[in-house]
């Protein structure tokens, strides 16, 4: 049991070991490269100086806000059109359209209209943030028990009520799956916009640190970058685990 | 496709119609800047316009080759390395975890790293796409090869077949399905990165263009740019699910 623990950290462990070593026999002095002990150094003076802290309450912050407006809207879509075969017919083009522009290709357009800042990396992760969200809604709610629609039917239950009483509570283990990977596509896509334009949060801290030449510090961004990502991952997985228990496992291998 | 589909594709069409004409309408009434927002109309202008000069083509060329290079060099490793790592088991218990570890890793952070490595150079561009797609295309194939079933092993072993025919008869073909889900996923993966890396290090492609449109705020010019990159993901992905359709045939016919 405790050797099945420890295998999986072998390999990161030794690699690490062997490259602080290496670093150390050579004297290592690089623009790229940084031994782990500079790497865990940099992290520390960073945090305790506020300034990853802070970066990362900017990058958050766009992250969640883009999630927030994206994924609503998608729910909305996606109940809608998963409800209302026609609509969801005649809407088709439209959507098959407009859902294959990469995210990042909106982001000179949203450079023009709304300039660096808060708004523009918002716009951009609530666009990226729609379709995963509509799409995985649309088939949660188009897979309901048709028997459960036939209740609500029978119960002339309005339009509103049904969709409150018996069609989110039906789908919600699946479109918190589809939430579960909206948010990781955020916080990837506003690290993204970071680096390539935005100037702020851990995106542009990153940058910042290659333009100083700071191989120690960029790389512990990097760490940094890494471990929220997968932070925010391990969180989402366990309260779908706490929320759906087997429900939500269900819908994740469609 | 029968009738109504039919029908009911016409109608989804002339819904899409009516929303570009919304579109001109709201640019002829100029509800929204003409500097932000040019009627569709003016955009299909710049469209035709770049590519009777010539420009829009090379830069279309530019980043297609991008993400199909970067794509290509994924996916040879992705399956090379993902069959490496998911057909024996040790491997597996070593490696695997390591490789979720890094899942979540928003992969655009990689970038700065190219950068300080490799210079804002093509070397830098290919290096990044590369790394970009070959997770999804990896963790694929080693869960493809985890899911083979058992019995088939057994089949293989009892034919004394050796471990690189097991593989390319066994393994490989009920991992397909996997790999190729996996292949499309980092397609998408490829033209974001191709699009980042084109604005970052100004390589030759549409990333550049929209960015240098934006900046001189020539939006017609940056629509065409934006409607070139999505109809570059439409038919990628298209092309892609008619070689997913093709190559597993075999699978929806045994079924």
């Amino acid at each position: 049991m405790s050797l099945d623990r420890t295998k999986p950290l072998l390999l990161p462990l030794a690699l690490m070991l062997a490259f602080e070593l290496w670093a150390r026999l050579i004297h290592l002095q690089s623009d790229s490269l940084a031994p782990p002990s500079a790497i865990l150094a940099a992290l520390a003076t960073a945090l305790a100086d506020l300034s990853i802290p802070i970066a990362t309450r900017d990058t958050l912050f766009a992250a969640f806000a883009g999630l927030a407006i994206g994924s609503a809207i998608g729910l909305a879509l996606g109940i809608a059109f998963g409800i209302s075969r026609p609509l969801d017919r005649l809407m088709e083009v439209t959507v098959e359209a407009i859902r294959p522009i990469p995210s990042i290709a909106l982001l000179p357009i949203a450079l023009i209209a709304l300039g660096f800042g808060y708004r523009m990396e918002i716009v951009i992760v609530a666009f990226a943030c729609v379709w995963p969200m509509l799409i995985m809604t649309r088939s949660a709610v188009r897979s309901i028990e048709p028997r459960l629609m036939e209740v609500s039917r029978a119960l002339r239950l309005s339009a509103p009520q049904r969709i409150a009483k018996i069609v989110i509570p039906a789908a919600l283990p699946r479109i918190f799956v589809a939430f579960r990977l909206s948010a990781g596509i955020a916080l990837i896509v506003a690290v993204t916009v970071e680096i390539a334009i935005n100037p702020i949060g851990l995106g542009a801290g990153i940058m910042l640190a290659q333009q100083a030449l700071r191989a120690d510090l960029m790389l512990a961004y990097l760490v940094w970058i890494g471990a929220i990502g997968y932070a925010l991952n391990i969180l989402l997985i366990a309260a779908q685990r706490r929320l759906f228990g087997r429900a939500a496992l269900a819908g994740d291998h469609p | 496709m029968n009738r109504t589909a039919i029908l009911w594709r016409v109608a989804s069409v002339l819904v899409a119609a009516s929303f570009i004409a919304a579109w001109q309408l709201v640019a002829d009434l100029r509800l929204v800047s003409p500097v932000f927002l040019p009627g569709p109309d003016r955009a299909w202008a710049a469209l035709v316009r770049g590519f009777s000069s010539g420009d829009l083509a090379g830069k279309l060329i530019g980043t297609l080759e991008h993400m199909a290079y970067g794509w290509l060099a994924a996916s040879i490793a992705g399956i090379a390395l993902g069959a490496l790592i998911g057909s024996s088991r040790t491997m597996r218990a070593y490696v695997a975890p390591s490789l979720e570890f890094l899942r979540p890793l928003p992969v655009s952070a990689i970038i700065p790293v190219a950068i300080a490595m490799l210079g804002l150079t093509q070397g830098m561009a290919l290096f990044v796409i590369a790394f970009g797609a070959i997770w999804p295309i990896m963790l694929a194939t080693v869960h493809g090869f985890a899911a083979v079933e058992p019995r088939l092993y057994e089949v293989a072993r009892s034919l004394q077949m050796s471990r690189a025919a097991i593989i390319g008869k066994i393994a490989l073909p009920s991992a397909l399905p996997d790999i190729l889900a996996g292949m499309r996923l980092s397609l998408t993966v490829a033209l974001i990165l191709s699009v980042v890396c084109e604005i970052l290090a100004g390589l030759d492609g549409l990333g550049h263009w929209v960015l240098l449109s934006a900046r001189a705020f020539r939006s017609a010019d940056l629509f065409a740019g934006v409607i070139l990159l999505g109809a570059t993901g439409y038919v990628t992905s298209i092309a892609m699910s008619l070689v997913e359709q093709r190559l597993l045939a075999w699978q929806t016919a045994a079924r």
